[in-house]
């Protein structure tokens, strides 16, 4: 519907689809129809930071992951480095097979995760374009059209699955980090199940990628400024600059890859970092301390980790991560359409990390929790497949939770959405109307970005996106509703 | 040999003079559902969850002296339903959030939902607001999963020789209370007493645990709650 009054208009897009959690995009536009203000609204509340209080400590990494079922590992793991350190046990001081267990975890996460988010919720915009037919252009649509990708994405996504049930005890919302350590090694039955298939899922894994690419090349003239624009990156490294989606520091560069700051300690972060709140979103805005919440925005993520990073400490990703580094000539690549090409890059160095694991007989080792002293703080990062995640704990001497403090990926990425839809929005609104083309093309920048936005808020259930577009007086001219 | 006989929905089961009927069900390779009951503690009759006909009236098995000639029903479809809304009844009276509870695998209620078939409670949730007391340096009692069993109040008082818990208020707001203000941290309990070891749920835990037992390796992660006792009978020749 579209109502037309004098002045600025609002135009809203609800809900978006193939996205978890619920959307909401609305437009402000001027007299002339052109748009002034996009805002991507998350528009639920869950509150898992005010019901962790009072918890015993040992309960974080178990009770926190419930936020998300796409990637709980990624919690699970945050969560329980926190608890490390409340505990007193430093990130150097675990033992070799729990901080190998813990990492095939990850591994495992990532490599599910990424084939999740690239062949189930974003091919089909890849493979059948952004205008067609959402009957078809969706993963049943894969299905049939290309049977033996699809037939691939759900085995790459068991394989990952698998990998998390010997190392957390279950596919989804597992117990197997604890503070200090793993609650079981891997028996040699175990290793040698899933060192059958992992030759077979690194083959996957490639192809996907070279998919990717070969889309992203062919279409690089459109998909260069599509929601693309200039932005901060930031992530964790390992000392030496590689990428490490399991422990390291945090590093921040800008658009031209100029460090902001470098290897500041996860215990540090709020001396870099800082969370801004806006009423119309339940999702917090964080930024950059130093550069403000104007300038201090950042983006996390696949495409922000291969921007940090300085290298990919295996063979195959590194060679790829050069010829992805070449197309920007070296420079941070600033492109939101590359998020995928990064993803499945990094979807490529899982498995590279899960064969090396799988190799080492520290996963057989039986010292599996290390002890430490009490401190009652303690802060736990990780790379997560959507972005890094900040997880923060203080508990008294009662070893309850007094403090939780959770920025999730998509928080981190809060801003980026906001200004990829801003930038969509600009190049696609036609200034009457929300079409169907705006819609996807809307959803398509969202998804590059995240297909999680319930964990941010922390919200259940599908996602369905509503765009509206609204005048100055905030009354809606036009609506358009998916999911 | 056995003082006498009766039967358990038509089974012959033989009992000693003094035993109970979920004594000697137990000795017979029967499992009567029960969760306040615990082995070295007299029954309290408290769950009601072992509740069977003896000679046509409803008595709870735990507390019941076994009788010559008794007839006993357990396992039938208007019992197996009262057992159900029991344990039902259970649930939703406290705040029971498996996902994230640390006896999960552990928990006899779980089980015995498990066992009896709940997926998800008929009646509504109760969401009552009950505290956590974790001033004890070694022990902490989460209130919110507590299901009224007494088991820590028989321990304490008959096993520990302490008191340290004992019952407060009345009727469905019963409660479990400790004997000292200020909280479990002010009482002479250890964390080796038995009272901190014979909870059924997650209400008393001893600290410092949580998830060290990998799922998979939990107590009812591979066999139902009761099959213990069900095996004795697989494993006589008749099978009964």
């Amino acid at each position: 519907m579209t109502t037309t009054t004098t002045d600025l208009k609002r135009i809203t897009i609800e809900p978006v689809t193939r996205v978890e959690g619920h959307g909401k995009v609305s437009l402000l536009l001027d007299r002339q129809n052109k748009v002034r203000q996009a805002r991507f609204h998350i528009v639920e509340f869950r509150g898992f930071e005010r019901f962790a209080q009072g918890r015993p400590y040992w309960e974080m990494p178990v009770l926190v992951q419930r936020l998300c079922g796409i990637c709980p590992v990624s919690h699970h793991l945050a969560a329980a480095k926190a608890i490390d350190m409340l505990v007193g046990v430093d990130a150097d001081k675990l033992t070799p097979t729990g901080e190998k267990m813990r990492r095939l975890m990850h591994y495992g996460q990532f490599y599910q995760s990424h084939a999740l988010h690239f062949f189930h919720l974003a091919s089909p915009d890849l493979l059948f374009g952004f205008d067609a037919d959402p009957q078809v252009r969706n993963v049943l649509g894969v299905a049939a059209k290309f049977p033996d990708l699809a037939v691939q994405a759900v085995l790459m996504r068991r394989y990952g699955q698998e990998v998390i049930l010997r190392t957390a005890g279950k596919k989804i919302h597992g117990t197997g980090a604890i503070p200090g350590g793993i609650n079981k090694n891997l028996s040699i039955q175990e290793r040698d199940e899933l060192k059958k298939d992992a030759p077979k899922m690194l083959e996957w894994a490639v192809a996907g990628l070279e998919l990717c690419k070969k889309f992203t090349r062919e279409h690089l003239s459109d998909l260069a400024d599509f929601g693309s624009f200039p932005s901060n990156h930031l992530s964790i490294v390992r000392k030496d600059g590689a990428l490490d989606l399991y422990d390291g520091n945090l590093r921040a560069i800008d658009s031209e890859g100029k460090k902001i700051f470098d290897q500041v300690a996860p215990k540090d972060y709020l001396s870099v970092i800082r969370e801004e709140v806006r009423p119309w979103s339940y999702m917090k805005f964080p930024f950059i301390k130093d550069l403000g919440p104007e300038k201090g925005w950042y983006r996390v993520g696949p495409l922000a980790r291969l921007n940090t990073c300085d290298f990919i400490d295996t063979p195959v990703a590194e060679k790829e991560r050069q010829e992805f580094k070449a197309l920007t000539q070296g420079k941070p690549n600033n492109i939101t359409m590359a998020y995928h090409w990064a993803r499945l890059i990094e979807l490529v160095h899982a498995i590279e990390k899960i064969q090396l694991l799988l190799d080492d007989p520290d996963l057989q080792g039986t010292n599996l929790v290390a002890k430490g002293t009490f401190r009652g703080e303690g802060v736990g990062i990780v790379e997560a497949p959507r972005g890094t995640l900040f997880h923060h704990y203080k508990a008294d001497k009662n070893d309850q939770i007094t403090m939780a403090n959770l920025i999730v990926s998509t928080t981190n990425n809060n801003e980026p959405m906001n200004a990829a839809v801003r930038k969509v929005a600009e190049q696609f609104f036609d200034g009457r109307e929300v079409t169907e083309g705006l819609l996807n093309r809307i959803e398509v920048a969202i998804r590059a970005y995240d297909p999680c936005l319930s964990c941010a808020t922390h919200a259940m259930g599908q996602m369905p996106l509503i765009v509206e577009a609204l005048d100055e007086a905030g009354t809606v001219v036009s609506r358009a509703v998916k999911g | 040999m056995s003082d006498f006989t009766f039967t358990i929905d038509g089974v012959e089961v033989p009992a000693n003079k003094g035993q109970t009927i979920l004594e000697a069900a137990d000795a017979a390779g029967i499992y009567i559902p029960r969760l306040c009951w615990a082995r070295d503690l007299a029954p309290g009759g408290h769950c009601r969850v072992c509740t069977v006909l003896v000679n046509g009236r409803p008595q709870s098995a735990c507390t019941h002296p076994a009788g010559p000639k008794m007839v006993v029903e357990h396992d039938t479809p208007e019992i197996r339903a009262w057992r159900k809304n029991v344990v039902e009844m259970l649930f939703v009276e406290g705040n029971h959030y498996c996902m994230f509870c640390e006896k999960s695998g552990n928990c006899e209620l779980q089980a015995m939902g498990y066992r009896l078939g709940i997926t998800t409670p008929k009646y509504p949730y109760m969401f009552p607001q009950r505290a956590v007391d974790a001033t004890h340096p070694d022990v902490m009692v989460d209130h919110n999963r507590c299901i009224a069993c007494g088991r820590c109040v028989r321990a304490s008082r008959d096993l520990d020789g302490k008191n340290v818990f004992q019952f407060v208020q009345r009727g469905h707001h019963v409660r479990v209370a400790v004997n000292a203000e200020g909280g479990l941290g002010r009482t002479n309990l250890s964390a080796a007493d038995k009272a901190a070891q014979l909870c059924p749920v997650g209400a008393i835990l001893v600290k410092r645990v949580g998830y060290a037992v990998p799922v998979g390796r939990r107590l009812y992660d591979v066999k139902p709650i009761g099959s213990d006792i069900e095996a004795k009978r697989a494993a006589t020749p008749s099978g009964k």
